[in-house]
């Protein structure tokens, strides 16, 4: 990888080619090769769900009823891949992005929209998914994966001799966290301790305006050299190489050989968030190439090829994806204002004096309106 | 039947006031679907297309293109339910708004600061209440007015408190409060300046300080303690002081004055409400952010005027010559009770002074005599003074000329009085202005018409404005 830019296309694991056609891979290959066209079908769906619930949300933002959306339009294959190596011992965190990954864990899409509504801070049990709430503070919870994996090597989770039983932490976030100090200080203490963890770069290409190529001169992967942490690079519209190349990695991370880094080179389709205006910072000519490298057009063609989708499956996906928009829409539209209190909740495991305290005085000022229904 | 429902402009961004209609993708009369294409407009962040919300018919635009609308207007308004009977005749329309926003308004937050448990109460609040925090985290500014208040029980807000005011213990460090204990000070008196509230070292011995009362001795920049180069005999019961200095050249004045200049002495109670408006006006306007506005500035402003209309008391008894000088300037004399004693510097050409000019001057004037470093210059060449009894408390006197003038205006104190206003009893804001003059060059009616034209303008400074 020496003496390649951050957005180079040189060098990373690729399975199929943007033409949707297999391309080989000696070291990588190995891990795709159980997937059945069955399997594949069902990326495409996933892919599929997550863009039609993004695409609702996106919609709902621009009619007033959500706050802000984070589309992940054009990073689907990166999270469907990824996640779809993971299993129930496996513990991930998510930043606020990972829409995908969050289907992939059982989360009911529109309950993210809780968050974008300014109703809830999170809205699922994050033990019951083993899926981290979002988090918005850039890498912050890069920390806290890299503690909770090694406390699951401590609690003997990890390397165990029984392969199927054993878990790892799977950290997602983008280019610009890698430019955050606590993700660098995670990538230094998970590689010291041997953290069962596997750091996962969605490089979108840009931090908010701000272009890969003015956080990095080279490929953000060799971050982790600089910590003498695995790290491997791939394509990240591929989802045929981000299973294989995650698969790896979490088999490496379970197995007690240490954290590994994946950088996912993918792009970011859509704006950073719909306050984000990003004609003012990169070319249609940009968007253009992009879009013709689009991860659901690509893994379509390959089934195609392969003659392996069905009409019959794409009219029951395409039902599907309708349904989910609707869902989407009438959830976001049905929920009641949340209680007043509930901003109290969930602040730390056990009770705590100041956050009683608070909660009387809030009372105590709630009471002072004279619509005072909301006070309990 | 018809069911209306519009559609209030959402914020596209973050904290986004308005947007401008830029085309509109629809017209009157078609049939729209969810999320198709419906405008476009453009926010202070971006061109953005709006995605239609329901499924209907579009029954009017209400903004036009090229208009721009308030976040929360309604842009367009769709009959919901198109393909009912029609209404029935004589039912007048209802456009309701959609559900959900009913509900964001109410919710909206009311910006309101956490009452402090020594606020003020309604009447003071008021001007607060008008300004919104400001802070957006994302966008260009928050409207004044996009507050929406919950109605509130006023009486029950005072005595709530601040959560920290009641609930939690003084934080300090252990020496902090040994030193605290020592020095007798209350740590909860004391306004802590360390991090997440702590009292600090520091603001123990702050504290102390403001404690101790101060010595006669000890006033800032005194060089010349009052008593320390006097003698003392009869056994200490007195002290003999050399007259010099300040005091002499105060003595020699006032003696010169008051037994050359014939004074006579008018006095003139006015109701200077509007002058106080005004004051307040000026203060809180970000011209005047950098000086202090005070009422002696309005009132050394309403003298220039006066002196303007009466140019001739703005004059000097040449006794040697047997003339009497009339001054083309107004050198603005301002009496000053400095640690040295009373001296009389000037405002020099005050009459070309703006008002934010002359508040800058007079602001260095007190600056300097607060120190007492007035320099000779400074005093020297006055034409006219005025001499604030009114900030000692007093309510008026009978001063003595500066030595080479002729009016001096006493202005005393402001105090809140019943006074007749408009035919009734009100309270008003109240002062008492005294001017005497040297009657060898000023008569009684030319002193009362300057004195009249001061109260004029102090009574209703917008009469400023027809003698300017």
């Amino acid at each position: 990888m020496a003496g390649i830019g951050p957005l180079s296309e040189e060098g990373l694991v690729r399975l199929l080619n943007y033409k949707g056609k297999r391309v080989k891979n000696a070291k990588f290959a190995s891990y795709a090769e159980d997937l059945t066209p069955d399997d594949l079908r069902g990326f495409w769906r996933d892919m599929m769900l997550t863009r039609a619930f993004d695409n609702e949300a996106t919609s709902l933002q621009r009619q007033g009823e959500l706050g802000l959306w984070v589309a992940s339009l054009g990073q689907e294959a990166a999270q469907i891949g990824s996640a779809s190596v993971l299993r129930d011992p496996d513990y991930v965190f998510p930043s606020y992005r990972e829409h995908g990954v969050a289907l992939k864990r059982g989360i009911d899409l529109p309950e993210i929209l809780r968050t974008f509504r300014g109703h809830q801070h999170g809205a699922w049990d994050p033990a019951a998914h083993r899926f981290h709430l979002y988090t918005l503070v850039i890498g912050a919870h890069s920390l806290h994966a890299v503690g909770y994996a090694q406390a699951m090597d401590w609690d003997g989770l990890v390397g165990s001799g029984k392969p199927e039983a054993d878990g790892a932490v799977i950290c997602y976030f983008g280019d610009g966290a890698t430019s955050q100090g606590d993700v660098n200080e995670a990538l230094i203490f998970a590689s010291v301790n041997n953290a069962p963890i596997v750091f996962f770069v969605q490089n979108n290409q840009f931090a908010i305006s701000e272009s890969t190529t003015r956080q990095s001169k080279v490929p953000l992967a060799q971050r982790a050299d600089g910590v003498g942490m695995e790290n491997v690079r791939v394509d990240g519209n591929d989802a045929i190489a981000v299973h294989a190349v995650t698969a790896w990695a979490m088999e490496h991370a379970r197995s007690g050989a240490g954290p590994v880094m994946i950088e996912a080179l993918t792009y970011r389709m859509g704006a950073h968030t719909t306050s984000d205006d990003p004609t003012k910072y990169r070319t249609k000519a940009d968007e253009d190439y992009w879009r013709e490298r689009d991860p659901i057009a690509r893994l379509e063609a390959h089934l195609n090829s392969l003659g392996e989708l069905p009409e019959d499956f794409v009219d029951s996906v395409a039902a599907e994806c309708k349904e989910m928009g609707k869902r989407t829409r009438e959830a976001v539209r049905s929920w009641p204002k949340p209680p007043k209190h509930l901003i109290f909740e969930h602040v730390y495991a056990e009770p705590h004096a100041r956050v009683e305290a608070e909660r009387t005085w809030f009372e105590r000022y709630e009471a002072t309106f004279a619509d005072a229904e909301v006070a309990r | 039947m018809p069911q209306f429902q519009s559609f209030p402009l959402p914020d596209a961004g973050e904290g986004l006031t308005e947007a401008d209609v830029v085309t509109w993708r629809v017209a009157v009369g078609d049939r729209v679907e969810i999320n198709q294409p419906l405008v476009e407009i453009e926010t202070a962040k971006s061109l953005v297309e709006l995605p239609c919300p329901v499924d209907g018919v579009v029954t009017e635009l209400v903004a036009r293109e090229g208009d721009t609308v308030e976040v929360g207007s309604p842009i367009c308004i769709f009959d919901i339910d198109p393909d009912g009977p029609p209404a029935p005749e004589g039912v007048a329309p209802v456009v309701a708004d959609p559900p959900p926003f009913a509900d964001h308004v109410e919710d909206a937050p009311a910006e309101e600061p956490a009452p402090a448990a020594s606020s003020a109460p309604a009447a003071s609040s008021a001007p607060a209440e008008q300004e919104g925090s400001g802070a957006v985290l994302v966008g260009y500014g928050v409207k004044a007015d996009a507050a929406h208040r919950r109605p509130r029980n006023v009486e029950v807000v005072e005595q709530i408190g601040g959560v920290g005011d009641t609930e939690y213990p003084v934080l300090a460090k252990p020496p902090v409060r040994k030193l605290a204990k020592e020095l007798g000070v209350d740590l909860t008196t004391i306004n802590p300046s360390g991090p997440g509230g702590l009292v600090t070292r520091g603001d123990v011995e702050q504290k102390v300080k403001t404690m101790s009362a101060q010595t006669l001795a000890t006033y800032a920049n005194d060089d010349q303690p009052w008593l320390e180069t006097g003698y003392s005999n009869d056994g200490g019961r007195s002290t003999r002081v050399p007259v010099k200095s300040v005091r002499k050249r105060t003595a020699e004045a006032m003696v010169q004055s008051a037994f050359t200049a014939p004074h006579v002495t008018e006095f003139l109670t006015v109701d200077v409400t509007e002058t106080m408006n005004l004051v307040a006006k000026l203060k809180a306007d970000k011209d005047f952010a950098d000086v202090r506005v005070t009422p002696l500035l309005l009132v050394a402003k309403a003298l220039l005027l006066a002196v303007r209309r009466h140019p001739e008391v703005n004059a000097s008894w040449d006794d040697a010559s047997q003339e009497i000088v009339y001054k083309h300037y107004v050198n603005l004399g301002i009496a000053a009770s400095t640690p040295r004693g009373l001296v009389v510097p000037n405002i020099k050409d005050a009459h070309r002074l703006p008002l934010k000019a002359l508040a800058t001057e007079l602001q260095h004037l007190t600056a300097e005599a607060r120190t007492g470093r007035v320099s000779p210059a400074r005093m020297a060449d006055g034409t006219i003074t005025i001499t604030n009894v009114g900030a000692l408390g007093i309510d008026t006197g009978t001063p003595i000329l500066n030595p080479g003038e002729s009016a001096i205006l006493a202005f005393g104190a402001i105090r809140q009085q019943p006074w007749v206003h408009e035919g009734e009893i009100q309270i008003r804001w109240v002062t008492q202005l005294a001017l005497s003059f040297d009657h060898r060059l000023v008569d009684g009616e030319l002193g009362a018409r300057l004195l009249f034209d001061v109260g004029r303008v102090m009574n209703d400074p917008a009469h400023g404005l027809v003698w300017a």
